[in-house]
């Protein structure tokens, strides 16, 4: 076998990045550490225009050194960047279009940034590629979207440039695999350097290159809701939940979003929920962040297992004392990871339950506004009847059979369905309509030239909505009609409410495909603060037993 | 915040009762109101006077304040509500607490 100068090269992708790494070796010292004040010139020795480049931008945690470095680029050199990242919640992500240092986007949330996405979409500072969820984005970091080049962030490294990302573990695994097993290039900002890390998260020699930043990266208390400020309104909805739906169908695992009706339901899993038998029938095992409002039920019994997206500020020794509930490393400390979070979100669970800011006529439902392009994270891909399940539980299987014309799409054969329920009151903050006529994320696709409306979770998708009038178990329904329908009957003083029949929503409580509060004896006068297992952050301190150490800015007593 | 005053009669067609004695519930906290239902000879009608921070929503009042009254037969009642942003669900919710309390029901 000979060879001959014309013959295909197939290291390019290593040949590449060890050119780039030896630019940038000068800067690059013993443990892979650099200093802070080399790190722009770092990321232009390593960085070349047109490449794709992931800022690891949690719901949480966020390369925010990194990032705000990678703004003061010489942009005569690195332009055209495609970012492609789960979340772009911090101002210096959106701040590399309006620099020219990045052009195109494909992401899965926007948070606070949303309304600056549109914006420079609309004026073509920003090409965006796809809103994504969490699971397609981290499996397209694996096909066809892999970084070059990724920013990463975690707590601690080692002196050989191991890395600790402990409590928020989030994304980085995922980041880290895609990029380094591709011949990319990983760069990590930390908050310090130490001898010794308390387990190490991601090997040194997946890391090229490490800095000390500056001061801590920027988190984000995201999951905590003050029990203080649930309302009654809350409660009865919560009530509503956990005798038509939890106690139904005993939904044993189960995510919660993060609105204060889930909040609601945590504190009344100790008291109502113990009331109605529901102690190790219902919410045994759940995928969800520490959140706080939901220390009263661990600390009762209720809950076996807690597998975290990523953690929650304050939590850290509370979650450190109880292992046999969360998934901790030989250290101790908390192991989050959003991938398998979300994997088990998607296939595992039997009940998704959550709120949005409007559901239509036919129950498709989007948090997405007329002028922001914000994104549901991983809500759709717990938000939705995962078809590639075949493992069976009592309550998938329920809820399955429940459905009057399944025969209609495959036949006599068996299946199950998962639980997707979206609790909402039928108007929303500043008296906004929760059920309208047409989503505001027609009008977005519109603004920013998207192929498709976002939704957060298609119509047909959604069993269950919840309001204040009651329950529409829209699972129960024949076609679409009956389905809006019963989503009339519990829209309230809606546009979409006001024309429900009377004659119609009375043969539908008939039927069992609606029941309001009276239906389900729930009783309004019990929907009362009292009810609440904790009633403020304190109560969750002294239910903690001291361990959990909230935010100085819930600190309010 | 200028405060809007809405007021309006509602006379139902059937038979109705009122309450014994006053009474007052809810406080005006962020996203709550207070309601205060005294009995009140109006030749059956219920009269009801909203003060909110909120305007445009006038239609929305009457028909839950509606849905209120028919659902329980009021009449002879003066209702008086002073509101801070409490949505409809919320407003229901503290109207049927007050019925309620006022009945014993």
């Amino acid at each position: 076998m000979s060879t001959n100068s014309t013959e295909k090269k197939w290291d390019r992708r290593s040949a590449d990045t060890a050119e780039r790494l030896e630019a940038a070796s000068r800067y690059i010292g013993p443990g892979k550490q650099f200093k802070p004040e080399d790190t722009v010139a770092l990321l232009e020795a390593v960085i070349r225009a047109g490449d794709r480049v992931n800022i690891e931008g949690n719901n949480q945690k966020q390369a925010d050194f990194l990032a705000e470095c990678l703004n003061k680029v010489d942009k005569s050199r690195i332009h055209d960047l495609h970012m492609v990242q789960s979340a772009v919640p911090l101002p210096v992500h959106l701040d590399l279009f309006e620099n020219g240092i990045a052009k195109k986007l494909d992401f899965a949330f926007g948070g606070p940034q949303a309304g600056r996405v549109a914006k420079f979409i609309s004026e073509g500072k920003l090409e965006l590629g796809a809103i994504h969820t969490y699971l397609e984005l981290f499996g397209r970091y694996f096909l066809d979207l892999t970084p070059k080049v990724s920013l990463i962030c975690a707590y601690k490294a080692d002196r050989e440039g191991n890395l600790y990302t402990g409590f928020n573990t989030e994304d980085t695994p995922t980041i880290v695999e895609a990029t380094k097993f591709r011949q990319g290039i990983v760069i990590a900002q930390v908050n310090e350097i130490v001898d010794k890390l308390p387990r190490v998260d991601i090997p040194a020699d997946w890391i090229d290159a490490v800095v000390e930043s500056p001061r801590p990266f920027f988190i984000e208390p995201l999951f905590t809701r003050d029990p203080g400020l649930v309302t009654e309104s809350q409660i009865l909805l919560a009530m509503l939940c956990l005798k038509g739906i939890y106690a139904e169908y005993e939904v044993k695992r189960i995510n919660h979003g993060i609105g204060f009706l889930t909040s609601a339901i945590e504190l009344l899993l100790p008291t109502y929920g113990e009331e109605l038998g529901l102690k190790g029938k219902a919410c045994t095992h759940m995928i969800l962040n520490p959140h706080p409002t939901m220390i009263p039920a661990i600390e009762s019994g209720w809950v076996d297992t807690i597998h975290c997206f990523g953690g929650e500020l304050g939590m850290e020794k509370y979650v450190a004392a109880r292992p046999d509930v969360f998934f901790t490393g030989p250290d101790g400390t908390l192991r989050s990871n959003r991938a398998y979070a979300q994997t088990a979100g998607h296939y595992a669970l039997d009940m998704f339950i959550g709120g949005t800011l409007q559901i239509d006529k036919y129950g498709n439902s989007s948090t997405a506004t007329a002028s922001r392009v914000a994104g549901f994270g991983g809500a759709p891909n717990m938000g939705c009847d995962a078809k590639g399940r075949r493992h069976v539980t009592d309550s998938w299987l329920k809820c399955g059979k429940e459905m009057p014309t399944l025969d209609r799409q495959i036949g006599n054969m068996p299946r199950g369905k998962r639980l997707v329920v979206q609790g909402v009151e039928t108007f929303g903050e500043g008296r906004a309509p929760v059920f309208v006529e047409e989503l505001d994320a027609w009008k977005l696709a519109e603004n920013a030239n998207l192929d498709l409306p976002p939704v957060m979770i298609y119509g047909d998708d959604l069993t269950h909505v919840v309001t204040e009038e009651g329950i529409a178990y829209l699972n129960r329904c024949a076609d679409i009609d009956a389905r809006m329908a019963a989503i009339r009957a519990v829209a309230g003083y809606t546009e979409i409410g006001i024309k429900a029949n009377p004659d119609e929503t009375r043969q539908l409580r008939e039927a069992g495909i609606v029941k309001t509060p009276e239906d389900l004896g729930v009783d309004r006068s019990r929907a009362n603060r009292s009810l609440l297992a904790a009633r403020n952050i304190r109560d969750l301190v002294s239910w903690s037993g001291g361990l959990y150490n909230p935010p100085a800015r819930f600190r309010n007593w | 915040m200028a405060l809007n005053t809405l007021e309006f009669d509602l006379k139902l067609d059937e038979v109705t009762h009122s309450i014994d004695t006053p009474i007052h519930l809810g406080v005006v906290g962020s996203g709550d109101m207070e309601v205060l239902m005294e009995p009140k000879d109006l030749k059956g009608a219920v009269s009801v006077r909203i003060v909110t921070p909120v305007a445009g929503f006038d239609e929305l009042w009457k028909r839950v304040v509606e849905k209120f009254v028919s659902e329980t037969l009021l009449g002879d009642v003066h209702l008086e509500i002073n509101d801070n942003n409490a949505t409809p669900a919320v407003v229901l919710l503290r109207l049927r607490q007050g019925f309620a309390e006022a009945t014993g029901e």
